[in-house]
């Protein structure tokens, strides 16, 4: 099965690892991620003005690329995630904006077609924005999933941590439960983990805080770590780059901050999956890490 | 029939007479064909006006008669009875509206409103020609009633009918009457002991000779109307004869099955063969199928092996009783907003985090406790306690818009008691705003805060989770502006109030309205709040919208004297300006059975013909505009009148 996929910029460029095991995964769940043929950056934050379209000119043009090819499109980045939906919903919901995007959208198409004879139909918000997980769920299943664990990790004790973006804001998203979400536990107990649920998974990482605030970003970032260290996480998982990086990084401040302080290392949950599923090392990439999870996979008997 | 029509153009004072040439439109009016007599006068509504009236219909042997004057709703019950004091037939007295249609209107324009006048008069003088001479309808009544819901709000009404002289039927789903209020431990503002104050009318509804008191008991099914409703009663399978039964208890000492109470929220145990709570009424068990081991795994038996009357039947099945009504009060009552739905204070997962019901289970010295407030993760007596007000409740976003009105006050009760109870503790009250708006409320509240020490802190909770054995409550004090945390032993929600789910389907049974929330709605937000727009349905309690207990008794009272009122005549009268259907051109389409908000048209299977129910049209004309061949007609206002109506109306 070939599904559109949408890697947006961080996944092209910092987090490699993200998107190589990801679809390395799919590949052997026989998932085939097809690569949109165009693709831009997705906006990266939802536009909060209301009077505009030019705003969300980006992610729509991205949705109209993919309904080229699919009638879905699947992306891992917490942040593409949240913005592709979010204006995927104004497509097809407010007639007035979509009237002007598509209007943009008829004039990209005359400027490109002399030099990519690449055309852009209409857009009405048809394709269906998944994030990877979702298609886990939906499309391959967990109970397959479970079926198809070559290594499993039992003994391995994993909290899955949310962030803001997947969940928020609810009635847009409609994720998971925002507040008590389980997918991603529902996920690691496919994979046998010990599943750790901890009360943080939801809170703030401290997000673009860490550019120009970055003690706010390191208190946010250390609530998190902290609180699934204490219900004795081993790892944590997490679906977004900038997740990753302040959870994984900021321990280096962490650990001058807070005494007897433990690190844990943070992995996308796609690395993970692809360990269950026996992928070559050398595709999962945990050389990446400020905090190397090798020493705790290789002392559970899983590297 | 020659037409002999008078008409009375009334002044008003000057409020019509100011702007309309009242003189004009008499002399007017007295030229136009059929009308006998005419003339104008400064109060008509006055006694010697409807003098005038009624000497003229019998000097000139008036056939109709026109009142041209204020609306219909201030003065038409007025005149009508000066036509029949006069001997001519109610309903072809009529008013013209000149006033609120017209001079009120038209101030400064006094011609074209004088032209109004007249035009607006023969409308009416055309519709009264064919006026037909009609009389109240009269329906047999059968003067008993039916009260579903047995919590306060049902008991009240149901002693209320019962003392008023008529047989009541009063039906609840559980095994006891009594509802939340026998749940409740004390009650504000005067802290009387909850159960004390009710049981003692929950004995009385149970030996009051005109009521029939029926426990265990669901509404089937309903049919009829007004005076002559049928009632199917579904006796719930009880597996105990409650008839044989003396109540000795043995069956449920013995009994091995335990699961949990509901009657204690969960807070305790109750065996399978049970009876809710000690002062239930009737004290009698019934066995709960689902946790029986007998039902489960074939063997055990206990009770009814143990019974000394053989009460115990386990081949039991539903029964089913019919019953006939003339009138039904609707008091199924209200539960709480699920707590599951709060994914930010823990979903139901925490134990210590627990609902106002459980805590007035803690706070109650017939509770699992013994009135002792213990956590009951651990047991042990919490010393910082969190109330939270609005869970649910006025949060549009994400629960419910509206305010459950009685959680400020029952949370400043629980504050309070717990300040009682445990001199050393900490009682933290979170508020959006107190609404104390009841008699002693306020002062209550200020009691609260300033004689018990309850620490009232405005503003919101928006997250608890367990850490340490503690439940750490983040929140915000929206006075000061800062970010508080608290490290609570125990937290008490204050739940939104929701009607009782199974009211929704009740009232769909019953065709009463409720609202998007699934509250029964009332005839009219201010002048008519304990009747259903359904005639012969009436609300009490907390079905009808959040109440607390002084509330719901007396909208009990009120509509318990509303269904003494309609008893109060022998036979049910109303309106016959209503519907009608011509039973020779109606082709069976069936259109006026969809569109009737009342359920009054009905089709006649044998004639293949609609029929409208004379004891349930309301005359609103939904089927009259539907009908595709004209054959519903409203009495009084059929096509051809207003035709000519809009006739004169147009004509100069």
């Amino acid at each position: 099965m070939k599904v559109p996929y949408y890697p947006g910029c961080t996944l092209h460029e910092r987090a490699l690892d993200f998107d190589v095991s990801a679809r390395e995964s799919a590949r052997a769940l026989g998932i085939e991620l097809e690569e949109l043929p165009i693709w831009t950056c997705c906006g990266a934050v939802f536009p909060l003005t209301t009077d505009t379209v030019m705003d969300i000119l980006a992610p729509v043009r991205n949705l109209a690329y993919a309904s080229r090819i699919g009638d879905k499109v699947v992306t891992l980045c917490a942040f593409c995630y949240n913005v592709l939906k979010r204006a995927n919903k104004v497509m097809r919901d407010d007639p007035e904006k979509r009237e002007k995007a598509n209007l943009f959208l008829r004039a990209d198409t005359e400027a490109r077609e002399a030099i990519e004879s690449y055309t852009l139909e209409d857009y009405d918000g048809q394709v269906e924005v998944l994030h990877y997980i979702e298609m886990l769920r939906d499309l391959v299943g967990f109970d397959a999933i479970a079926r198809k664990v070559t290594t499993k990790l039992g003994g391995l004790s994993v909290a899955a941590y949310y962030g803001c973006t997947l969940l928020r804001p609810k009635k847009e998203m409609e994720f998971d439960d925002p507040e008590q979400p389980t997918i991603f536990e529902d996920f690691l107990e496919a994979l046998g983990c010990d599943v750790v649920d901890f009360p943080m998974k939801t809170e703030c990482c401290g997000g673009f805080q860490i550019v120009n605030e970055p003690d706010i970003a390191v208190a946010c970032s250390q609530n998190v770590v902290v609180s699934a260290l204490k219900r004795g996480a081993d790892i944590i998982v997490t679906t977004c780059p900038l997740c990753r990086y302040n959870l994984d990084k900021q321990q280096e401040e962490m650990e001058k901050r807070v005494q007897g302080f433990q690190k844990v290392p943070i992995v996308y949950f796609t690395q993970l999956l692809g360990l269950a599923l026996g992928i070559d090392e050398e595709h999962l990439d945990f050389s990446d890490n400020y905090v190397d999870p090798r020493p705790v996979l290789t002392e559970k008997s899983l590297l | 029939m020659e037409q002999r029509i008078g008409v009375f153009v009334c002044h008003c004072g000057s409020n019509i007479a100011g702007t309309v040439d009242v003189k004009r439109v008499a002399e007017a009016l007295a030229k136009y064909p059929g009308v006998a007599y005419s003339t104008d006068y400064t109060y008509m509504c006055s006694d010697p006006g409807q003098n005038l009236v009624k000497d003229a219909i019998q000097e000139h042997d008036l056939t109709g008669v026109i009142v041209a004057a204020c609306s219909p709703t201030l003065h038409e019950a007025t005149f009508r009875r000066a036509g029949t004091a006069a001997g001519l037939n109610q309903y072809r007295v009529e008013i013209a509206n000149i006033r609120e249609q017209c001079s009120w209107v038209h101030q400064g324009e006094k011609e074209e409103a004088t032209r109004k006048a007249i035009r607006v008069i023969k409308s009416m003088v055309e519709k009264v020609k064919l006026d037909e001479s009609l009389d109240p309808i009269s329906v047999p009544m059968t003067h008993r009633a039916l009260v579903v819901g047995g919590g306060v709000a049902g008991i009240q009404a149901a002693l209320d009918i019962a003392n008023a002289g008529h047989e009541v039927i009063l039906v609840e789903r559980s095994p006891s009457v009594g509802g939340h209020m026998a749940q409740l431990s004390e009650t504000f503002p005067t802290l009387d002991c909850s159960q004390c104050i009710l049981t003692p009318k929950m004995v009385e509804v149970s030996q009051h000779p005109r009521i029939k008191l029926m426990t265990y008991c669901e509404i089937d099914d309903v049919s009829g109307y007004v005076g002559n409703f049928k009632v199917k009663v579904r006796k719930k399978t009880a597996y105990v004869d409650r008839d044989v039964c003396t109540g000795c208890g043995l069956c449920t000492e013995k009994c091995p099955a335990r699961t949990d109470s509901e009657f204690e929220e969960g807070l305790a145990k109750r065996k399978a063969i049970y009876t809710p709570f000690p002062q239930a009424v009737p004290n009698k068990p019934v066995l709960d199928a689902e946790h029986c081991i007998y039902f489960e795994k074939g063997k055990c038996g206990v009770c009814q092996k143990i019974c000394p009357v053989d009460a115990v039947d386990y081949e039991m099945k539903d029964e089913f009783v019919e019953e006939e009504v003339g009138a039904i009060v609707v008091a199924t009552g209200y539960e709480l907003y699920p707590v599951e739905k709060l994914g930010e204070f823990g979903a139901g997962k925490y134990p210590d985090v627990v609902t106002s019901l459980q805590f007035e289970r803690l706070l109650s010295a017939s509770g699992p406790t013994g009135g002792e407030v213990r956590r009951p993760s651990d047991g042990e007596i919490p010393k910082e306690v969190v109330f939270l007000t609005c869970v649910g409740s006025r949060d549009p976003e994400n629960h419910l818009p509206y305010c459950s009105k009685i959680c400020c006050m029952y949370l400043t009760k629980h504050a309070m008691l717990y300040k009682h109870k445990v001199h050393d503790g900490q009682a933290y009250y979170f508020y959006m705003d107190v609404r104390t708006g009841g008699k002693g409320y306020e002062e209550f509240y200020q009691r609260a805060a300033e004689e018990d020490d309850v620490l009232y802190v405005r503003g919101r909770i928006s997250k608890i989770y367990e850490e340490d054995g503690k439940l750490i409550c983040w929140g915000v004090d929206t006075l000061t502006g800062s970010k508080v945390e608290i490290a609570a032993d125990m937290v008490v929600l204050g739940l939104a109030t929701v009607p009782n789910p199974a009211a929704a389907e009740l009232a769909n049974k019953l065709k009463i309205h409720t609202d998007e929330w699934g509250f029964l709605t009332e005839a009219h937000p201010k002048l008519r709040p304990v009747e259903s727009l359904a005639p012969g349905f009436y609300l009490a309690g907390a079905a009808q919208g959040p109440k607390d207990i002084p509330e719901a008794v007396s909208q009990a009272s009120g509509a318990a004297s509303k269904v003494a009122a309609l008893f109060a005549e022998e036979e049910y009268h109303r309106e016959p300006v209503i519907a009608w259907i011509n039973e020779d051109t109606c082709a069976g389409c069936r259109v006026c059975v969809s569109v009737c908000p009342y359920d009054a048209a009905e089709f006649d299977e044998e004639k293949k013909v609609a029929r409208i129910q004379e004891a349930i049209c309301e005359g609103c004309g939904a089927c009259i505009a539907a009908c595709p061949s004209g054959s519903a007609q409203q009495r009084n206002l059929t096509d051809e009148q207003i035709f000519r109506m809009v006739t004169a109306t147009l004509e100069d």
